[in-house]
């Protein structure tokens, strides 16, 4: 393991933790944002530029404001006074080691782990333009649609005005 | 060694500093000295430019509103900044009991990294530009996202009213008015095929008659120009969409609380995005450092850059002078329902600049398409509104 890897594998263990442990929802966001920042500086670390800015531009951009906002309007300013860990904590460490049980056996008995390493691909931004418009082209299309209907829909639900008389 | 050419002189003096310390320093620290020979020069610039622009614009709101403006320290006041900048540096740094501490602390610093970040995908010359990032427009609009969540910790973490007031407006339009950022760079990737900003200033050279061949000369590139510069204008948070911090209504925003350095912090943020965004317009627009007459191609590209985005600045100044602050649904209005549409509309308008053939034709069905929605809709909606002068029936 490299050390670019490492420190940047600590920062978002300990910002995921923190995001569970924290007493105040606010800061527990905040610290979502930054287990968010980790996940692009891995992702950056393996040279996949675009889904690393992608992932900083749609997480912490968009997703992390929309939690925040969501605490903020949804709940009381002061933190909760009832445990961090809720009572039947062990249930919970059971449901969590049966997870990394199936995880790590998915993991060890894939064909991924086995097959020999290929030289990594130039996935310039080019390649990837070119996949979504040829290969992928449909479900791009489809997504784009139903964006653009539910960017069209906000501002009509936002035309209407009462007119006062 | 080569000729000193005045276009390279900075590129050159680079690579004879790093010659120079070739044969004394170990390659491992040579990278380090070559990464901060790039980063460096850009913090001492564009932190310069800070202070000569908050100068420039005491100055010219000052002769906009009929007064002098500074005008004590220094010859006709030029030496304001320095003196401002040593007052931030020695007031006391006051932080209210209530406050939460760590992110009331963290708040500015997380402001002003991803402000100096964005200056890595910035071609300021040719040659020169610290990444050249294959995706370098996506690096740019992605670090910025980040500075909303810093206002939003800014006013939270102060646990005042106003600045909270302050932090959720501005999140707000930041949102609203990233879409029509956003949507007006897309048509400029449309046509020109890369995310990349040096790629981008090289496919705007060339002249076509008179004119240079930058993307404002044509009518969706204007048409997008302007819907960036209200864009950027918004995002930056300056009149008239200052509501974030207006000070009539919320004392100052998401930074009523801070005092001190951390106060200048946020100025410095606040005012490097400006000349970032700027710079983004440039690059996307006007033709980023390129000379606009083949006659004056033998000024440096550095000085093009510098001079394109001197007069941007100039307009905000402008545009800060002359322009009163909107309410809050204005705002809001005017984004999603005129901003947002003819964005949409001009991404259209550039798929078909793009596949008629060059000629006058392609000239007037464009012109046409920025045109009539533009007047369609800003009369469509001043329907049933009255606007007109407002007459003051005893202050007369």
């Amino acid at each position: 393991m490299s050390l670019p890897f490492l420190i940047i594998a600590v920062i978002t263990i300990a910002a995921a933790a923190a995001a569970m442990t924290l007493r105040n929802l606010i800061h527990c966001a905040l610290a979502v944002a930054g287990a968010f920042v980790g996940l692009a500086a891995a992702y950056l670390n393996l040279s996949a530029q675009f889904v690393g800015f992608a992932q900083v531009l749609v997480y912490v951009g968009a997703v992390a404001i929309l939690i925040v906002f969501a605490a903020l309007l949804t709940r009381g300013g002061e933190p909760s006074q009832a445990a961090v860990f809720s009572p039947p904590w062990f249930a919970g460490l059971g449901v969590t080691l049966a997870v990394l049980g199936v995880l790590v056996w998915a993991v060890i008995r894939s064909f991924l782990i086995r097959r020999e390493l290929v030289p990594a691909p130039e996935a310039a931004v080019k390649q990837i333009g070119d996949a979504l418009m040829h290969k992928y082209v449909l479900p791009l299309e489809v997504v784009g649609l139903l964006l653009t209907a539910a960017l069209i829909g906000a501002v009509i639900i936002a035309l209407k005005e009462e007119r006062k008389k | 060694m080569m000729p000193l050419d005045s276009d390279q002189i900075f590129v050159q003096l680079k690579h004879w500093l790093l010659s120079l310390l070739a044969g004394v320093l170990p390659a491992p620290l040579l990278a380090v000295i070559s990464v901060l020979l790039s980063i460096i020069p850009i913090i001492v610039v564009f932190a310069t430019l800070f202070a000569i622009m908050t100068i420039m614009e005491r100055k010219g709101l000052g002769r906009i509103q009929n007064r002098y403006g500074p005008n004590r320290v220094g010859p006709f006041g030029f030496l304001q900044p320095a003196a401002d900048g040593i007052k931030a540096l020695i007031k006391e740094d006051l932080v209210p009991r209530a406050a939460d501490q760590v992110v009331h602390l963290l708040a500015p610093v997380v402001l002003v990294i991803p402000a100096l970040l964005v200056y890595a995908v910035l071609p300021i010359g040719r040659n020169m530009v610290a990444i050249d990032f294959d995706a370098g427009l996506l690096f740019f609009f992605a670090v910025g996202a980040a500075s909303e969540l810093a206002v939003f910790m800014a006013g939270w973490s102060s646990r005042n009213k106003y600045a909270l007031l302050g932090a959720m407006r501005a999140v707000a339009q930041m949102v609203s008015y990233e879409i029509p950022l956003i949507l007006s760079t897309v048509s400029v990737v449309m046509l020109t095929g890369t995310l990349s900003p040096v790629k981008i200033v090289e496919a705007q050279a060339g002249h076509a008659g008179l004119l240079p061949d930058w993307f404002v000369f044509t009518p969706w590139g204007f048409a997008g120009f302007v819907l960036f510069m209200i864009s950027a204008n918004a995002e930056a948070n300056r009149s008239p969409f200052d509501l974030p911090e207006g000070e009539s209504e919320l004392v100052a925003g998401y930074f009523t609380e801070y005092s001190g350095f951390k106060f200048a912090l946020f100025f410095l943020a606040e005012y490097l995005s400006l000349f970032a965004i700027s710079g983004l317009g440039i690059t996307l627009f006007l033709g980023g450092w390129q000379a606009p007459f083949a006659a004056l191609d033998f000024v440096p590209s550095w000085a093009w850059f510098f001079m394109k985005l001197l007069g941007l600045i100039v307009l905000f100044i402008w545009t800060r002078g002359t322009l009163p602050r909107l309410r809050v649904d204005q705002l809001m209005n005017f984004a999603w329902k005129f901003m947002l549409p003819l964005a949409l509309l001009n991404l259209f308008t550039a798929a078909v600049w793009h596949y008629m053939p060059p000629g006058l034709p392609r000239w007037l069905v464009c012109g046409a398409l920025v045109a009539g929605p533009y007047v369609l809709l800003g009369r469509g909606l001043l329907a049933g509104k009255n606007i007109a002068k407002r007459i003051y029936r005893y202050a007369d």
